[in-house]
């Protein structure tokens, strides 16, 4: 348990303004990149194959196939450089970890839509 | 022990702050402070310059009436924690004095801070000293212990300060250079980047160098 004082200093910088989203889900990440001197903003979009609970140590992984690699990116849910994330779709998944998504491809690796049968 | 200034603390944990650039730094939250001076010691009179200072007040009833008596010209009751802090001019400070944290921290300086580690029991010498001791499997019969200690008929004795299975942990630990990440005197709290001896909770003697 944390003391008080804690909890304040991680509530000051923690972040309320996401969407409320879950493994399974597509979701946008608008990541704000430094080059050089300029600004940008990076979207990486994919499946949310993980998300981690705690306090300011929360975090979710999203995978996504670039060029025919796979490529995972895990973000920090209270980074301030992260501009905004996105809502795609919600996917219906039967765990909380997908890591059996590494193993597939193309076809197979398709997540149903939540909502529909 | 450095012969600066310093406040007493009180470990509250360790959390993440991002800074300006969303780069997450690691910090140990300390309350710090306010501390009070309960006695001044000068080259003339003890010997050494010096200033007491008493941490985190005692309610009346828990304080002996010694303590009690001790604490009176400050104007406090007692404390839980009194320590001494060496300081080149002890005439600028005066008894009952409250320090606080922005006396003595500031954002961006340097401290060093002195604790008291973890008590990790009586520990072999892999984990006390890192040993490597030997594999585990394919017929090794040599896994965590010491080895040899020493030679046979000459010297006929273990020599002295060999490193061998004993307490570990629970010793006074300084930690130097730990930059001061944030100052926040409403709470009395300091921010400083990694990680500090000993346990939450734990008394800490801050130091500015």
């Amino acid at each position: 348990m944390n003391h008080p004082v804690i909890d304040k200093i991680d509530q000051e910088q923690m972040r309320f303004d996401h969407p409320a989203f879950r493994p399974g889900d597509t979701v946008k990440v608008h990541i704000r990149i430094i080059e050089g001197n300029k600004e940008r903003i990076q979207i990486f979009q994919g499946v949310v194959i993980k998300r981690k609970r705690g306090a300011m140590d929360a975090s979710y992984t999203v995978r996504k196939i670039s060029h025919g690699v796979g490529v995972e990116k895990t973000f920090a849910l209270h980074n301030p450089r992260i501009e905004k994330v996105e809502h795609v779709s919600s996917g219906r998944v039967r765990r909380s970890r997908l890591y059996y998504l590494r193993e597939r491809r193309g076809k197979a690796a398709r997540i149903r839509e939540r909502g529909i049968n | 022990m450095p012969k600066t200034m310093g406040i007493l603390g009180k470990k509250l944990g360790m959390t993440r702050i991002y800074n300006e650039l969303g780069v997450v730094i690691p910090v140990t939250v300390i309350q710090a402070g306010p501390c009070t001076v309960l006695q001044v010691k000068t080259a003339d009179k003890e010997g050494y310059n010096a200033i007491q200072v008493g941490f985190d007040p005692k309610r009346p009833n828990r304080v002996t009436k010694p303590e009690a008596g001790h604490c009176k010209a400050a104007g406090a009751d007692g404390f839980y924690h009194i320590r001494e802090f060496h300081v080149d001019n002890p005439g600028d400070y005066q008894v009952g004095q409250q320090l606080s944290l922005d006396d003595v921290v500031k954002i961006g300086d340097l401290v060093d801070v002195q604790g008291k580690s973890k008590g990790r029991g009586f520990q072999g010498v892999v984990k006390r000293y890192g040993f490597k001791g030997g594999r585990d499997t394919h017929g090794s019969m040599f896994h965590r212990a010491p080895g040899s200690i020493g030679c046979s008929a000459w010297p006929s004795r273990v020599i002295k300060g060999k490193r061998l299975p004993g307490r570990m942990g629970n010793e006074t630990v300084l930690k130097k250079s730990l930059k001061v990440v944030d100052v926040r005197p409403e709470d009395h709290v300091v921010l400083l980047k990694g990680s500090v001896p000993g346990a939450k909770n734990g008394l800490l003697k801050i130091f500015s160098r």
